[in-house]
């Protein structure tokens, strides 16, 4: 499979990349919510922080983000990945509205356009900016199979 | 010293973007000499993937810099609102990538994707007025 062919599986990862970002972020900010403010004087206290049950159920689901993030990262270029799963930040925007009972304005439903927008323009181009057709890890393996 | 105060904002947000951005540009360029991990798993199993992953210079300085980023941001958000850091740090991350990835990483950032870190930037910023 080239790099830069995008399948359903490769959009199934950036859509976990999007989902857990925005669970993870959201966690994270209600669990800071509830630790309080952090002096400069105790920085131990961020990690203390990371053994509240909010923080640390955001700190997995981020790390489910990490790893898919990577996979995204072998297959397609920085600057597709990240507009791509930019809707993570809708996402949230409906967590917020939803879960927090926030409300959305008109400023964040044009937010909320421009986001989407942009992840059109982005996905509608190729993934991956071409130099070498051979994975580079693997350059061993092949040579030593020859 | 203010915490709160409009310049040490400015300052963590400024730091948060910075470690952002180095942590995105050091792990894409890892993760772009590690090579496509769907065919290193095939060939090696996801040890042999994880392996190369992990042995890679450049993925452990990236994330060292993630790291960094990430204390930062909780830093920052016990201290101003989400509402706030979220959006400048998140929405000034995209721009700073998208230079950095076309002049570090020597990605082709073509009008379409500049118009979408472009869009994408003003949709973050606006989401959490």
């Amino acid at each position: 499979m080239s790099r830069s062919s995008m399948t359903l599986g490769r959009y199934l990862v950036l859509g976990v990349v999007t989902l857990t970002s925005a669970f993870g972020d959201t966690l994270l900010a209600i669990g800071m919510k509830r630790v309080g403010p952090v002096s400069l004087a105790h920085p131990g206290a961020l990690l203390a922080a990371l053994g509240t049950p909010w923080v640390f159920a955001g700190v997995l689901l981020l790390l489910v983000f990490f790893a898919s993030y990577l996979t995204a990262l072998s297959w397609a270029d920085l600057t597709f990945v990240l507009p791509a799963t930019s809707l993570a930040y809708v996402g949230i925007a409906f967590l917020s509205k939803f879960w927090l009972h926030e409300q959305i304005s008109i400023a964040r439903w044009l937010g909320i356009g421009l986001i989407t927008a942009g992840v059109g323009f982005v996905t509608r181009g190729p993934a991956y900016t071409p130099r070498d057709s051979t994975t580079p890890a693997l350059r061993g393996t092949v040579q030593e199979g020859l | 010293m203010n915490l709160s105060s409009g310049a040490v904002i400015a300052a963590m947000i400024g730091a948060i973007v910075l470690t952002a951005t180095a942590g995105d540009v050091l792990i894409a360029s890892a993760m772009r000499t590690v090579g496509d991990l769907d065919q290193i798993k095939a060939a090696r199993g996801f040890p042999g993937a994880v392996w190369a992953v992990l042995s890679e210079g450049r993925f452990l300085a990236g994330a060292c810099c993630m790291a960094l980023s990430f204390f930062s941001l909780l830093f920052s958000l016990s201290h101003a609102d989400v509402s706030l850091i979220a959006p400048a740090a998140g929405s000034l991350t995209f721009v700073s990538n998208a230079v950095a990835a076309k002049w570090l990483l020597h990605e082709n950032v073509d009008r379409r994707r500049w118009l979408a870190a472009v869009f994408v930037c003003c949709g973050v910023a606006l989401l959490k007025r």
